[in-house]
């Protein structure tokens, strides 16, 4: 019962987090409960779907069909939360200056509420078909532990949701001048490790065979199978063994978000960063 | 124009697949009764080789190792083939990430 809810909790806190994320982000931006919403059913969906077709798609591509398909979520991922980012720095601070009367924004800000609902919905999917996977593996084989393992699955799945139900009330503590800083910065962090996990699908699929060593090991302090490993791992990407490849491709992308979000900025007097 | 670019894209495609396509080892484990057998299988040390996985069970496994970095679902009955990275010699853990208290194993890199 504890290892299902173990593995289950896992699973749904690297979706949940997200979710949280993109709900703080969106915080006061009307109809966000049906992007958010429409994302995470689409998710759902999804991580059945490929639950469903999980063998088939293992062969797909000679193979590698998987990890291509993970690689791609995970790219499209990343593409979505610069885009947002971008959009956000140059047309966020009139949104976040009056957030209250936002009126026209919020037309032009549906264009980035997308954004972020195909972010919910390629996280949902990528954990959601493991955890249907699991579960279904345990309905499917009805030994004596079924109640108890399916019981556990259960309240990991109630786990997860709290503590990413936590996550999201923690931002939204912050006070909203302060709260676009926090998120810019977070999704930065979110889509580097994105990038940097993208990185491993290819390198296990045999597409990227530079950089391959393992550049530290820090599993004996922070394992990224550990409840804070994984919390860590979705929100700044950590790994214990990265390999150089992922960390390359994680400072590039950090870097380049970073870059591009300030030039997208309107140019203001220098007071507050 | 377009050829001499779809070429190129091609030329870089093929560059990029050429180490998968190569001459290499590979090491067979299968999945019965939520056991890995070779559960302590061998494997060359530094060159690329690929691991296939065949699960014989009825339900779902993640072939999951952190050391040598992959993480795949087999499905029922199904088989998946993962590329590993050259590696130095040593003991390296994988196991069933569904069902971990009972399905482990070692790689032997020698």
């Amino acid at each position: 019962m504890l290892g299902a809810l173990i593995i289950v909790f896992r699973e749904v806190i690297e979706a949940g987090l997200i979710v949280g994320i993109v709900l703080a982000v969106t915080q006061g931006v009307p109809g966000r409960g049906a992007y958010v919403g429409g994302g995470l059913v689409a998710g759902l969906l999804g991580a059945a779907l490929v639950a469903a077709f999980a063998g088939a798609l293992a062969d797909a591509f000679s193979g590698v069909g998987e990890e291509v398909f993970n690689a791609g979520v995970l790219a499209l991922a990343v593409v979505m939360l610069a885009w947002h980012n971008i959009w956000m720095a140059s047309h966020g601070r009139e949104m976040a200056a009056n957030l209250r009367q936002v009126g026209q924004a919020v037309a032009e800000g549906s264009k980035s509420m997308t954004a972020l609902a195909i972010v919910v919905a390629v996280a949902v999917l990528r954990e959601g078909s493991e955890v249907v996977l699991f579960l279904y593996g345990i309905a499917a084989s009805g030994t004596a532990g079924f109640k108890d393992l399916l019981i556990g699955g259960m309240f990991g799945l109630a786990l997860g949701c709290a503590l990413s139900l936590l996550m999201f009330y923690g931002l939204v503590a912050i006070p909203v001048r302060y709260l676009f800083a926090v998120t810019t910065t977070l999704i930065t962090f979110l889509a580097a490790g994105m990038a940097a996990q993208c990185v491993v699908f290819l390198q296990q699929a045999g597409f990227v065979t530079a950089l391959s060593g393992t550049l530290w090991d820090t599993s004996a302090i922070l394992p990224d199978d550990s409840i804070p490993g994984r919390v860590a791992h979705v929100l700044f990407g950590y790994v214990d063994q990265p390999s150089g490849a992922q960390a390359l491709v994680y400072v590039l992308a950090l870097a380049a978000i970073f870059v591009a979000t300030r030039m997208a900025a309107p140019v203001q007097k220098p007071s507050v960063a | 124009m377009k050829t001499a670019r779809i070429s190129a894209i091609l030329a870089l495609a093929s560059l990029f697949a050429a180490p998968a396509l190569a001459q290499q080892a590979t090491v067979h484990i299968t999945i019965k009764d939520h056991k890995f057998s070779p559960s302590e299988p061998h494997a060359p040390a530094n060159q690329p080789f690929a691991i296939v996985v065949k699960n014989l069970d009825s339900t779902a496994s993640e072939f999951e190792s952190k050391t040598l970095r992959v993480e795949k679902v087999v499905a029922p009955g199904g088989e998946i083939t993962m590329q590993i990275r050259p590696l130095n010699p040593g003991r390296y853990h994988f196991f069933d990430d569904f069902h971990q208290d009972t399905t482990d194993g070692d790689l032997i890199v020698e």
